[in-house]
């Protein structure tokens, strides 16, 4: 990072740090993802400790994809992209600075709770109470930075990724503090202050708006920036930008429900609930049409631009998922889809072919121009991450489509006097040749990542230093 | 079933936020659908006019096909609203409720299966454990059931009885299965060390292995036999072939001289086993079946006094169960 030179009015070195990161989290959440894969297919791998089992890996899993790679990676764009379209620097070096050094200090507590078992066992929202209260102060940090950059704009419009941001960061404040609100009762333990069904609304209130915000609203921020920037093209429509956005930030808020459909939750809440995840089918496809519109005119680019074919095909994976979705979220459909093995491909159709897909095709725009190069190290590399991570998203999600449904279907199969047709390990030896491929898919992205690394090292490392890139781009 | 009711006041609240996020969808939608905007001369929908970063925005219209998409959503979702539960306390025109749909599917099945299981209640546990055709049927009520803790080659596992090979807790009589099923059972192992000491652990292990036979100190067993007389022997009997071999079917103290050992786990001796046991106890648990198995049903006060008969009505599917691991070991 030394290499890199100074821009004269933006602050870069907190978005290359993030950046950075961004990279690293990603093969390390990865890297978890597959290992977990590995052990559904070959339990051996849990080695019969405790800190390596499943059941404490898994939400490390989850924890280190979402918050620390997503996470930093939202970080990372928000910071490039409100300065660039708001044509001014951070309001605050220094609270920049806090921001990266506490979410990396987040991360590293929820590496070492999680493997100890130290959870409040609410699920996207492990960490316990002393994490989520640092988490809180630097999400804080992050809004002031953020919305304070903003507020001093230069340019009389707020560009529309940065409604995104600023949505996002917004809810998840909210989500996380009245989700996370606990009794201590010691400094590792707590209890929620909500009970029962109630802590189950608040729970799935907070999980699925954390998709819809943390993982949707952010992302489809750093989509507006990317995809027209990338593709050197008008956004398709401000029109629709403005009624998708205000259609997505307040249905998304109702959708929660849709994961206690048929439980203890009153019936009226989980029909609402299945209402406006049908109606958020549109929203949710306003970002995805307007995405792709951009590129009308630019078509012929993608034969040559693999970042643009990153950006472009999660955008055919976000379309995908947010039909998946509203179709999960139908009673009749949900009694055969929940609690099986569709929707952990539904949830991975969403984090890697548009989550980590976005991200990507995002950091490889960004880290030439970031460290004042003038291109990636190697363009052909880009590709070849391109293949393996959407061979590896076709896999993962195919095998879990197949696993899924057939999981659902031999559960209530029933002989004719009434008996069930197949005990639930024979659903599990089904699943298997699935859980292998599953674990190939993830196998092929975590390699792409690793080819990532590479490129970005000999990028940020290479002597061939342009000024003129990070001045002028 | 208690109300899931609301009061007036979060019924009002729900209804009124609920339509207004729809309808101001739909205000947006309309508010928004026609670009106001002409085309330039050469055709191409123009810019608003504003560029950030170098970024410039059409004002194309919405596509319409989008339009009508949001719009049938909207107009499914108000529909929906009207047939079923959601707005409040408004109960929706179809009446529908999760709890009542449930109970019709249960109802449907007790119709529909009800006379296949009240048949084989007809028949006594020998004759069924005979009949291929209702073992088939007992098979798959015993795999969704009891296989999870037992196997589902029904051979147990570490604390949990292998149901094969003609060993008993608390015997094989037909009826003492049904009622182990029924009830379930609790085994309890008190801990000895205070009675015993560590050296007292090691000789009485060593007298244990000895019953069933097995490698162990001659010395030690026989110094700890008159121990094993003095406190084991109530339980296990004197001659160290359990509970059942006395005619108990309630301790479930095991035959200690049949070599099977309930909790000795995959690669662990049996002697590491016994001692574990001897110093720190056990406590075996079979929870009770009957309302798993025949769903719902109220065991009467008298449930003791019943005839097999009527117990097999009673209970049709844990009638079959029973016949099924009477059917395990036959011939053992």
């Amino acid at each position: 990072m030394s290499t890199a030179i100074e821009h004269s009015t933006y602050n870069y070195k907190v978005v290359r740090q993030f950046a950075i990161m961004t990279v690293v989290w990603g093969i390390v959440g990865m890297f978890v993802g597959v290992w977990i894969a590995a052990q559904l297919a070959w339990p051996a791998l849990n080695f019969d400790l405790p800190w390596t089992s499943f059941g404490r890996l898994r939400p490390l899993h989850t924890n280190a994809v979402i918050f620390a790679f997503g996470g930093s990676a939202l970080f990372a764009t928000s910071y490039y992209v409100v300065q660039r379209t708001c044509q001014v620097r951070l309001i605050s070096d220094k609270l920049a600075a806090f921001t990266f050094w506490g979410w990396q200090l987040v991360i590293v507590l929820a590496a070492i709770t999680l493997p100890l078992g130290l959870t409040q066992s609410k699920e996207y929202a492990e960490l316990i109470w002393p994490i989520d209260v640092i988490l809180a102060i630097v999400w804080v940090a992050y809004a002031t930075v953020f919305i304070g950059t903003i507020y001093k704009r230069k340019t009389s419009h707020i560009y529309v990724a940065n409604w995104f941001f600023a949505a996002f960061i917004l809810t998840v404040a909210v989500l996380h503090i009245v989700n996370s609100m606990q009794i201590p009762t010691s400094l590792t333990h707590s209890y929620s202050i909500y009970s029962g069904a109630t802590d189950a609304m608040v729970q799935w209130w907070y999980g699925h708006n954390a998709v819809g915000f943390f993982l949707t609203a952010g992302f489809l921020g750093m989509m507006y920036y990317f995809v027209p920037k990338q593709a050197e093209r008008p956004v398709y429509s401000y029109r629709l930008s403005i009624v998708h956005f205000w259609a997505l930030i307040c249905v998304y808020m109702w959708a929660g429900p849709h994961h206690l459909h048929y439980t203890a939750l009153p019936d009226w809440a989980q029909s609402i609930a299945m209402v406006m995840s049908l109606i958020l089918l549109a929203p949710s496809w306003g970002g995805m049409i307007n995405g792709m519109m951009t590129l009308s005119g630019a078509w012929h680019k993608l034969r040559t631009d693999p970042i643009l074919r990153f950006l472009v095909v999660s955008l055919s994976f976000y379309g995908m998922s947010t039909f998946e979705g509203p179709m999960m979220s139908i009673k009749t459909v949900n009694a055969l889809s929940h609690y099986t093995d569709w929707t952990v491909g539904h949830v991975h159709a969403g984090a890697l072919g548009w989550v980590a897909m976005i991200t990507v095709g995002s950091i490889y725009h960004m880290i030439p121009k970031l460290f004042g190069k003038k291109d990636m190290h190697s363009v052909d590399l880009i590709n070849v991450h391109f293949w393996l991570s959407t061979v590896g998203t076709v896999l993962y999600i195919t095998s879990m489509w197949v696993n899924g449904i057939m999981q659902g279907l031999m559960w209530r199969a029933v002989n004719s006097d009434g008996t069930l047709m197949y005990t639930f390990i024979e659903s599990v030896e089904a699943s298997h040749p699935g859980f292998i491929v599953r674990w190939l898919g993830g196998v092929l992205w975590l390699t792409g990542m690793l080819i990532m690394a590479y490129n970005v090292y000999m990028t940020v490392s290479s002597k061939a230093s342009e000024k003129a890139a990070a001045q002028t781009a | 079933m208690f109300s899931q009711d609301l009061s007036g006041f979060w019924s009002l609240w729900i209804t009124v936020i609920t339509l207004g996020v729809i309808g101001f969808c739909w205000w947006l939608l309309n508010g928004n659908r026609v670009t106001d905007k002409a085309p330039a001369a050469n055709g191409e929908v123009q810019t608003t006019g504003h560029a950030a970063d170098g970024i410039e925005e059409f004002d194309n219209p919405l596509p319409r096909w989008w339009f009508l998409m949001f719009v049938g959503t909207i107009i499914f979702g108000l529909f929906y609203l009207v047939l079923y539960p959601g707005l409040g306390n408004y109960k929706g025109l179809l009446g529908w409720t999760s709890t009542g749909q449930w109970e019709d599917e249960i109802a449907h099945a007790e119709e529909f299966y009800a006379p296949t299981f009240q048949n084989y209640a007809q028949s006594d546990v020998i004759t069924l454990a005979n009949d291929p055709e209702a073992m088939q049927v007992a098979g798959r009520l015993y795999q969704n059931n009891c296989a999870v803790c037992h196997g589902s080659s029904a051979r147990g596992g570490y604390g949990f009885p292998n149901l094969t090979n003609n060993s008993w807790l608390y015997g094989g009589e037909a009826e003492t299965i049904r009622n182990t099923i029924i009830n379930g059972r609790n085994g309890l192992m008190p801990a000895w060390i205070d009675m015993l000491g560590e050296e007292g652990v090691d000789t009485m292990s060593n007298h244990v292995l000895s019953l069933s036979g097995l490698d162990h100190d001659v010395a030690k067993a026989q110094e700890a036999a008159p121990m094993f007389q003095a406190i084991c022997s109530s339980c296990h009997g004197a001659d160290g072939k359990g509970s059942a071999a006395m005619g108990i079917d309630s301790i479930g103290a095991p035959d200690l001289t049949a070599n099977t050992w309930l909790y000795l786990q995959p690669g662990q001796s049996v002697y590491d086993s016994v001692s574990y046991t001897l110093r720190n106890g056990r406590n075996g648990l079979m929870p009770a079946q009957a309302r798993y198995l025949d769903y719902g049903v109220e065991l009467p006060a008298n449930i003791d006094s019943l005839s097999a008969q009527e117990k097999a009505q009673l209970m049709p599917k844990l009638h079959l169960v029973t016949a099924y691991i009477y059917s395990l070991n036959q011939g053992k």
